[in-house]
């Protein structure tokens, strides 16, 4: 593994139709397979929404609820622990935005690791080498999954 | 004016009927020596034109389908060589490929004399203004009615389609009498013209609306008539035979087929059977004077019914009822035909989604609104929303392009859509006209 390929989680992204009920079924499908869930967002467009969840078994989530019909994919995200303090998420945002490493999502969770912002970047290697040169912290995926 | 050609259209039954049999006859003759097609087919069911005997003798010569036209496109059916052809219009097939057909000048004087007979039957003549609101171009519709209200003096707004704030105004600056159109764009334009504070009914000088391309209720009509404060009468065809060919007249109960251009026969769509006059069934047309692209007893797939008694304004030939129904699955919407096999044929070229899909249509306003729901597949599914809105946009432009009217697409799950084993009912049909 490289350098930095202890730092990608990956992440499982889940097609799902914006009606009633499309949630809890990914959530009970999860749930009968002991799967926890450590943070996840959903993402929302025209008449579909896509659900991101970080969980703690990734590859058992992939196989069960393909299992169930879901379009799931892998996607590659990284763990950033912030300081829990306003000014927290800046320090992260602007190591990244002067490098010049755009972020398509993020989200957040506070747990007994601290406060985590989970990033999905247009340049995983690069955000990776700024973050961890310029003094702030990447989580391990050893510490989710 | 009563009548454009009384000769013809108060024509004794009789004389009709022996007028009807000497075209079919000359036309059974001219398509067996110079149609490979028609003497395939002819050969096939065992039959010669000497065997034509009696008008009845018809139910002899074998059917023609949509299909037909679609397995020897563009023009492998004409029958006049190319010199003779002076215009082209074209529909869409039941699958990729569309219906193309070919006017000799006859076939357009033709189409022209019909709707000239038709519209003068309807009441409108010299010094009305009528708003042709068919589109213009490919479609028969717009350049059908231009031409025929040409001929018996009318004027001419040829506006197409679309636009409907600037037809309102054109309609009443330049004091339109009557509007072709489609019914449901007719209530659209009422509903678009309330909003513009104009009561169609008091601020316009509209008396008549000439409507088709759809089907519609009695209802329907009875709304357009009552809300609008104008009459409304039913026209019908299709570009098969050449485009709106037939309208009803003053009295309102279902357009007359002009016999010397054309003749029906109303059968039971599982037996192919003859029916009665008021009996429903399937509406077979074979057109009798045709001459580039011939017609004999060809299924459009329409079901009504008709009657044949002569009718109270004195003409002679049969009326047919408003088309209440198809036998496939043929849909109109916006006045286009869409057929569900056209869908499946242009999402087989999409890879990101399945082959599987649903159409969902429904009235938004007064207007068609088409909704195909389609299955992501698994390769083509990312964690990009980006990505997906591409895939949707995509296939809403391919729909767009095969069917040329507006389709929304919705991503749906996949293995989500109903499966089918017989014949599939991938249409849910909530308008009620």
């Amino acid at each position: 593994m490289s350098q930095t390929g202890r730092y990608l989680i990956q992440q499982i992204s889940v097609f799902s139709e914006n009606r009633p009920g499309r949630l809890a079924a990914i959530a009970k499908a999860l749930q009968e397979e002991e799967i926890n869930i450590l943070a996840f967002f959903i993402a929302e467009a025209d008449g579909f929404g896509v659900v991101r969840a970080l969980v703690d078994k990734p590859g058992k989530a992939h196989e069960k609820l393909t299992g169930l019909g879901f379009n799931v994919a892998f996607t590659q995200v990284i763990a950033v622990r912030m300081r829990d303090v306003p000014g927290g998420l800046y320090e992260i945002a602007k190591i990244l935005g002067d490098g010049k490493v755009n972020i398509e999502y993020s989200y957040a969770y506070s747990g007994k690791e601290g406060a985590v912002l989970i990033l999905r970047v247009d340049n995983t290697e690069q955000a990776i080498r700024l973050i961890s040169t310029q003094g702030a912290t990447l989580l391990e995926s050893a510490v989710f999954q | 004016m009563k009548c454009w050609d009384p000769r013809i259209e108060e024509m004794p039954r009789e004389d009709l009927r022996k007028l009807q049999y000497r075209l079919l006859k000359t036309l059974v003759y001219r398509l067996y020596s110079f149609s490979p097609f028609y003497h395939e087919r002819m050969r096939a069911g065992g039959v010669h034109p000497d065997d034509i005997r009696t008008l009845g003798d018809i139910r002899k010569l074998p059917f023609m389908v949509k299909r037909d036209l679609r397995d020897n496109y563009p023009d492998k059916l004409f029958v006049s060589g190319p010199d003779d052809l002076v215009r082209y219009h074209v529909s869409s097939g039941t699958t990729g490929k569309p219906t193309v057909v070919g006017y000799t000048q006859h076939d357009l004087n033709n189409w022209t004399t019909s709707l000239a007979r038709g519209l003068v039957s309807c009441g409108l003549g010299r010094g009305d203004v009528l708003q042709v609101s068919y589109g213009y171009g490919l479609f028969t519709g717009g350049l059908g009615l231009h031409y025929g209200a040409e001929r018996i003096g009318a004027t001419v707004l040829p506006t197409s389609v679309g636009n409907t704030e600037r037809q309102i105004e054109l309609m009443q600056d330049l004091h339109t009498t009557a509007i072709a159109c489609t019914p449901s764009y007719l209530l659209h334009m009422g509903e678009v013209a309330e909003k513009m504070g104009v009561s169609i009914r008091d601020d316009t000088g509209l008396r008549m609306g000439i409507l088709g391309a759809e089907p519609w209720s009695d209802t329907m009509k009875k709304r357009i008539e009552e809300w609008l404060g104008i009459r409304a009468y039913d026209i019908y065809g299709t570009s098969e035979l050449s485009g709106p060919m037939f309208c009803e007249c003053t009295e309102q109960n279902g357009f007359h087929v002009w016999g010397d251009l054309a003749y029906i026969e109303i059968l039971d769509p599982e037996t192919g059977d003859p029916l009665g006059p008021g009996e429903k069934g399937e509406l077979v047309v074979t057109m009798l004077q045709k001459e580039a692209l011939p017609m004999i007893r060809y299924r459009i797939g329409d079901i009504t019914s008709y009657d044949d008694g002569v009718c109270s304004c004195g003409r002679t030939h049969p009326r047919v009822q408003r088309i209440s129904g198809r036998v496939d699955d043929m849909l109109i919407i916006r006045g286009i035909n869409v057929f569900p096999s056209q869908i499946e044929y242009a999402l087989m070229g999409i890879p990101q989604v399945g082959q599987h899909f649903q159409i969902i249509v429904d009235r938004k306003g007064a207007l068609d609104d088409m909704l195909v729901q389609v299955e992501v597949s698994r390769e083509s599914f990312s964690d990009k929303i980006t990505d997906l809105m591409a895939i949707r946009k995509g296939v809403e432009h391919k729909l767009r392009n095969t069917l040329n009217v507006a389709v929304n697409v919705e991503l749906v799950e996949p293995g989500s859509l109903p499966r089918f084993e017989g014949k599939a009912k991938r249409v849910i049909d909530r308008r009620k006209l």
